[in-house]
């Protein structure tokens, strides 16, 4: 009797501790393929970028050198190397990619706010572009701004004889036929993070104001828009992100053409990496990319993830 | 969320009429610069190539013709094969329905634990694990490659999938783990004080109220997964290659003469499945979009 006690016992203990060792069974093979494919390979390439790896990968270190030739003569003014222009596409198309975004994102997602007749539909519209792949958006925009019969052909014939328009094979202007088809695709998305913000906005604010006498669009000037501060960063980071890390659009739009004035660090590191057979510059150039998307997401990260721990 | 009075109530006086109409004005034409490139892409693809040199891109089709159409599904040229796209639409859907269950059934078991059996550090591995949902893939291309190599899965579907579940692990467990934390402690505490165990909360408590996430997280994978060119350029074979690296293929064809309707033939191809997805389940894409976005 006794010893059947003991027995039942040490059994419950032993289900016990299999139910409490259970939940990180579970997730140790998660926990292993992140620590591989993740960290593990975010340290294996950033041992090639060290490396002089051409064709193949090899494994003796020599230093930064990948580093310094990425970075010699690089200038963003003068632009004679062709990381000095990725780096200044990237700059010039987040700029313009993230302004105009937001701007037109931010003007829709206020009027759709005015208790509008079909809103559903209205919104239905504007998003549909976020479904899309790159590469469907892009082969869409390379046809409408075709030098010969897209854009160009439609406004002559509208009368505009003298009319041109051949951006997308001007080196000089090709890269903002890339800001054109990537603001069509993400304007819905941005468009849909200030609607939500502006749903959460205290009513009682708004009606105090109007009770003071101010007018609209002094009242969304002055306290609406400030109060969304929040959803600006959150855009503003998803948007670098983004940015940082085009290549479909890219590839699909002017590959990185005429010769490499579209070129971004994603496509420079791709095509020196896969097409050009040198590994470890492609590498230096993936290392670069990764830094600077971490120096933007951990302490964008770091600072939601205490807001929400605060908020509990 | 619709809990809010509308801002701009009120009398119905002249100025807010014109108000109401300059607003309407505004979002109808929001609604065409959206709608356009769309209905360029669909009137293309209708058309007939000398229909395409006499028209301009917003004309109808004089002779409406679904030749395009079939080209581009059996025997337009991507690159040196002249099949069409249809074998690599099949791959797409080949390397998009294994990797999305996948990654979806691990990310909801990855959630349950990461909400409701946390453990000393387990926070800690989940904000590590979450890292994976920022970086730039620029940074594993290259060992990635190498190891599909080793594993003999290089060039081939089956490494497109392994590929696509390892990065899409965590995203999905972000979003059932978020949805979990929702769910009261009390109810699994219950169960656990009425003997139930790890695996029998799971399927009786937590799998019967999972349905939103789960369909939530199936959008999001399959859409990002289907929309995929990154891994697909990087890592397919001629003959694996999903759809999107098939249609920038023929959409970046030099030789012979450019087939517009062709191209947007295939590119509304392309995009139908995810288009779909978004007319059926829309709220469900919004809300996998804002997910990692907007906190709540």
């Amino acid at each position: 009797m006794q010893t059947n006690m003991r027995n039942k016992l040490h059994q419950t203990g032993f289900l016990h501790r299999v139910e409490n060792i259970l939940p990180k069974l579970v997730v140790i093979p998660t926990l292993a393929v992140a620590a591989i494919f993740i960290y593990g390979f975010i340290g294996w390439t950033t041992w090639i970028s060290f490396t002089d790896s051409r064709l193949l990968p090899k494994y003796e270190l020599v230093g930064l050198k990948q580093y310094f030739t990425l970075f010699d003569n690089f200038n963003l003014f003068t632009l004679e190397t062709r990381w000095s222009v990725a780096v200044f596409n990237l700059l010039i198309f987040s700029v313009l990619f993230i302004a105009i975004c937001i701007i037109i994102g931010l003007l829709l997602a206020i009027f759709l706010d005015q208790r509008i007749r079909g809103e559903g539909f209205f919104r239905t519209i504007y998003l549909y572009p976020m479904a899309l792949s790159f590469i469907v958006t892009g082969a869409a925009w390379r046809w409408i701004l075709n030098p010969d019969l897209g854009l160009e052909r439609l406004i002559q014939q509208l009368g505009f004889s003298d009319f041109t328009f051949r951006w997308l094979v001007e080196s000089n202007m090709a890269i903002y036929t890339i800001v054109i088809a990537a603001v069509w695709q993400s304007t819905g998305f941005v468009l849909a993070l200030f609607l939500a913000g502006l749903r959460g906005i205290d009513d009682s604010i708004i009606k105090a104001a109007k009770v003071d006498g101010a007018s609209l669009p002094r009242i969304y000037w002055r306290i609406i828009i400030p109060s969304l501060r929040p959803v600006f960063l959150s855009a503003v980071i998803i948007l670098l992100h983004l940015s940082i890390k085009s290549f479909d659009l890219v590839m699909v739009l002017t590959r990185g053409g005429p010769g490499y004035s579209t070129d971004m660090p994603a496509t420079f590191m791709y095509a020196f990496a896969f097409n050009r057979n040198r590994l470890a510059f492609g590498a230096a150039s993936a290392v670069i990319m990764f830094l600077a998307v971490m120096a933007i997401i951990i302490p964008y990260l770091y600072s939601e993830l205490r807001d929400t721990r605060n908020a509990r | 969320m619709r809990g809010k009075q509308p801002a701009m109530v009120g009398e119905r006086s002249t100025g807010a009429i014109i108000g109401r109409i300059i607003v309407y004005s505004i979002l109808i034409v929001a609604a065409l610069y959206f709608l356009i490139p769309f209905f360029v892409m669909a009137m293309t693809s209708f058309k007939s190539m000398n229909d395409i040199r006499t028209g301009n891109l917003i004309s109808l089709p004089r002779e409406f013709t679904l030749d395009a159409w079939a080209k581009a599904w059996g025997s337009a040229c991507t690159g040196i094969n002249c099949e069409g796209v249809k074998g690599y639409f099949w791959n797409s859907v080949q390397m998009v329905v294994p990797a999305v269950i996948i990654s979806t059934l691990i990310g909801a078991i990855n959630g349950y634990v990461f909400s409701k059996w946390r453990f000393k550090g387990s926070e800690t591995l989940f904000s590590l694990l979450l890292l994976g949902c920022f970086i730039p893939f620029q940074i594993i291309l290259l060992p990635m490659s190498l190891t599909l190599g080793k594993l003999r899965i290089a060039q081939s579907v089956y490494g497109l999938i392994f590929v696509h579940v390892v990065y899409g692990i965590p995203f999905t467990s972000l979003f059932f783990r978020n949805f979990y934390v929702t769910i009261p402690d009390e109810i699994i505490k219950a169960a656990k004080v009425d003997g139930a165990g790890f695996f029998r909360i799971f399927w009786k408590i937590i799998l019967p109220v999972s349905l939103p996430i789960f369909v939530v997280a199936i959008i999001w994978q399959t859409t990002q997964i289907w929309n995929d060119f990154l891994f697909g350029v990087a890592f397919s074979g001629s003959d694996s290659q999903p759809i999107t690296v098939a249609l920038n293929n023929l959409v970046n064809t030099s030789t012979g003469v450019k087939e517009y309707n062709v191209d947007m033939a295939a590119a509304i191809i392309a995009g139908l499945p995810t288009l779909l997805v978004y007319i059926v389940a829309g709220k469900y894409f919004l809300r996998g979009l804002t997910a990692g976005a907007v906190k709540g």
